[in-house]
């Protein structure tokens, strides 16, 4: 047994514990249990990054899971850079949230519920990113989607957070199944489900085609396809985003662990996991990236209209992924993993961040009712203008160097590259923009919500700030491991900074067409412009003439109106989805089916056989007497066959 | 000597009381005394083939005949006594409970 078996099994051991016992003994105490275990978990996740750093790749089945005849799979681990990554990011924010959650949860009902599901997320999302076959990867996806569900509606009592868990649910299994097909499309084709010889052997059927209803489609890229369903659906990216900002009805602990910084990450990691048979099909590349592209640039523009502090941040996320799958699309897989790092603690600093601020309001989320909190709330305010800052890309943060490196990478990657570059940066600016628009309305100016609130403003308790300023670290520093050669940075291979140089061997790395100093020089100029102008823009619009939104608002009604509504996309899917489905079944499978066949039958018989006894329980007529007559004839009757036959 | 077609007349006799009397009575009671002249009525015949055939069985039967007939009668008269204790009637005519 190796140590790093214990990173899942530890989070998942404190689940089985305080899902047991928490109920009637742990109780209160339910983080005793969970958070060692997941800062534990944290400890041999540093040690295997130390030992990943030092060269060494761990690659080992400890458990027969299937044996059916030739479908064979195992329960093992990988443990290569692309993983050591991975377990950092999940390890460290999670760790991060649980500690969090201890003062944010307090006097929660279900407190201990919220620890135990949090640290079966915790193992799931483990299992995921060190699995070593496409199966195990799959449990782990399908296991994260659950405890989403769960924590999402954690809040069950409440209609909205119990719709808005069946609707994350629901949403992610259109995505999954387009993930399984692509998983036993991968079994049918290669015979086998383990990563090895998948990525070693997939080369081989480059070429062969697929005949689906009479049209020949290439074999590598329906396989990639259909995996990129999967990153879509888990990873909110249109058309199936709708799930992700409705997750926000869930406790913000959760929002900042899994609906910000590693589940909905998950598809990245799998898309760059997958890097061996994505960089096959040109096709599905410039689909990833033009998904990506679109969907930055979409959900940036919603952000830029919306009230709700959660729902901006959610909109930012989809936006940021999308950012990651364009990097991933333009072929630059470790650019898109290292926005995933950054991004992992900038967001969940956000969300936290939020989380703290509704804390102090009494759950109001609506930022045009904040405003002067600064004042209030020092440490929340400090490390939620780090996050912003980072987020908005200011050179020397951390999402400086992980967004920078994309627009270049994106910028470098021929035509389609230019035409995703385009949009990345357009949404550089919309997303300093929005992020500062949060901090003006919220923090700044004047108080604008209720005496009572104003009243019970406080700055959160250790428990919370603890993290807060834990997480402002990275997010100000975790971009300092891939400072790129142009700014004096460690040179890796091919001119890659250090970063996309430990995951090189997993991912590639783009070769990029040949570029002048002066040209990245350009671009990385151009994003810094457009960040600091979109923070002056929301400096202008909020804080020095608070008139100027509304005036816009009012005179381009249509643009605002659309964006209010999210471009109607729920809308849209409630016309030809919700509503169809729910008139069907009504209809006919309520109204025919169930109706008319199943009842007609289950309620049919027993009738037939009641009609049938009816007539024959007339000669139960309780008379003694009849009963005797009935005996006595049937005596004579015998009687007279005995004498004359 | 007594012929064997006497016998057989008077177990007839006795036997067809019996039904006639169980057909005819309400009262409980007496359709079980009808029972047992059923029941010896048949005995009468045993007996007497028994007799004619100089063949022990038949006495033997007689004797099963009358054992099932105690049996009989304690069993059924304790349900009897119960069913009055409930109902406060021994007319049958008044035990409908088993109508389907």
């Amino acid at each position: 047994m190796e140590l790093y078996t214990l990173i899942p099994v530890l989070p998942l051991a404190a689940f089985w514990i305080n899902i047991l016992f928490g109920r009637h003994y742990i109780k209160d105490n339910a983080h005793w249990i969970s958070v060692p275990a997941v800062v534990a978990s944290w400890v041999i996740a540093l040690i295997t990054l130390s030992d990943v750093l030092g060269g060494k790749v761990f690659n080992q089945d400890i458990y027969q899971w299937i044996v059916s005849d030739g479908f064979k799979v195992s329960v093992g681990f990988l443990v290569d850079p692309l993983t050591a990554v991975m377990l950092i990011v999940v390890t460290t924010v999670s760790s991060l949230v649980h500690i969090y959650s201890v003062g944010y949860m307090h006097k929660d009902p279900g407190y201990y519920r919220f620890f135990a599901y949090l640290s079966l997320f915790t193992f799931s999302m483990l299992m995921l990113v060190m699995a070593n076959n496409f199966l195990q990867m799959y449990f782990g996806w399908e296991a994260v989607g659950l405890c989403s569900y769960f924590l999402i509606g954690f809040w069950y009592q409440k209609k909205s957070a119990s719709d808005a868990a069946k609707k994350a649910f629901i949403v992610n299994r259109f995505g999954d199944f387009g993930f399984g097909l692509g998983v036993i499309l991968i079994f049918l084709t290669l015979g086998t489900l383990h990563y090895a010889p998948v990525f070693g052997s997939i080369g081989s059927v480059a070429g062969q085609t697929l005949n689906i209803l009479g049209t020949e489609v290439d074999l590598i890229t329906l396989i990639a396809l259909l995996l990129f369903c999967g990153a879509v659906g888990k990873s909110a990216q249109i058309p199936l985003h709708v799930w992700l900002p409705d997750a926000m009805e869930g406790p913000t602990p959760v929002s900042a662990l899994i609906h910000a910084a590693t589940m909905v990450t998950a598809g990245v990691f799998m898309v760059a996991r997958c890097a061996p048979i994505f960089s096959l099909s040109p096709t599905t590349m410039a689909v990833v990236a033009v998904v990506g592209g679109v969907t930055a640039i979409f959900a940036g523009t919603i952000a830029l209209v919306q009230n709700d502090i959660k729902r901006i941040i959610a909109y930012s996320t989809v936006s940021q992924l999308g950012y990651m799958f364009l990097a991933c699309g333009v072929g630059a897989f470790g650019a898109g993993i290292f926005h995933l790092y950054t991004h992992a603690f900038f967001k969940a600093l956000l969300f936290l961040g939020a989380g703290s601020v509704m804390h102090a309001m009494s759950g109001e989320v609506n930022i045009q009712k904040m405003g002067g909190l600064k004042k209030y709330m020092p440490w929340t305010y400090w490390t939620f203008l780090l996050a912003s800052l980072s987020i908005a890309g200011i050179p020397g943060f951390a999402g400086f160097f992980s967004k920078d490196e994309i627009l270049w990478q994106a910028y470098a990657a021929g035509p389609l590259g230019k035409f995703v570059w385009v949009l990345g940066a357009i949404t550089a600016l919309l997303t300093a923009f929005y992020s500062f628009r949060i901090i003006y309305l919220a923090f700044h100016g004047k108080f604008r919500g209720t005496e009572e609130q104003k009243h019970h403003l406080h700055e959160s308790p250790k428990s919370m700030t603890l993290p807060l300023v834990l997480l402002a670290v990275g997010a100000v520093a975790a971009g300092w491991v891939g400072i790129p050669p142009l700014l004096g940075g460690t040179i890796g291979i091919e001119h890659s900074d250090k970063f996309g140089a430990f995951l090189a061997p997993v991912v590639g790395h783009p070769h990029a067409s040949v570029h002048t100093h002066a040209e990245e020089w350009a671009v990385m100029g151009l994003s810094v412009l457009l960040a600091i102008s979109g923070i002056l823009a929301a400096r202008y619009c909020y804080l020095k003439n608070p008139e100027l939104p509304v005036k816009i608002g009012e005179k381009f009604k249509f643009a605002y109106r659309v964006l209010w509504n999210k471009y109607y996309v729920d809308e849209l899917y409630d016309c030809i989805i919700v509503k169809p489905t729910f008139w069907v079944a009504r209809n006919i499978i309520v109204g025919i089916t169930d109706g008319k066949i199943i009842e007609g039958v289950v309620n049919g018989v027993p009738a037939a056989i009641g009609r049938f006894s009816e007539s024959f329980r007339k000669i139960q007529t309780g008379f003694t007497h009849h009963y005797a007559m009935v005996m006595a004839f049937g005596l004579l009757a015998i009687a007279i066959a005995v004498f004359f036959f | 000597m007594v012929e064997l077609q006497w016998y057989l007349y008077l177990s007839a006799a006795v036997f067809t009381i019996g039904v006639f009397g169980f057909l005819t009575r309400r009262n409980i009671i007496f359709m079980f005394i009808s029972i047992e002249l059923m029941l010896n009525g048949v005995n009468i015949s045993l007996v007497s083939f028994s007799h004619y055939l100089q063949d022990p069985r038949g006495q033997i039967l007689a004797f099963f005949v009358i054992t099932v007939a105690a049996a009989e009668a304690a069993i059924g008269l304790a349900i009897i006594i119960s069913v009055f204790r409930n109902k406060e009637t021994v007319y049958v005519d008044e035990m409908t409970e088993t109508k389907g």
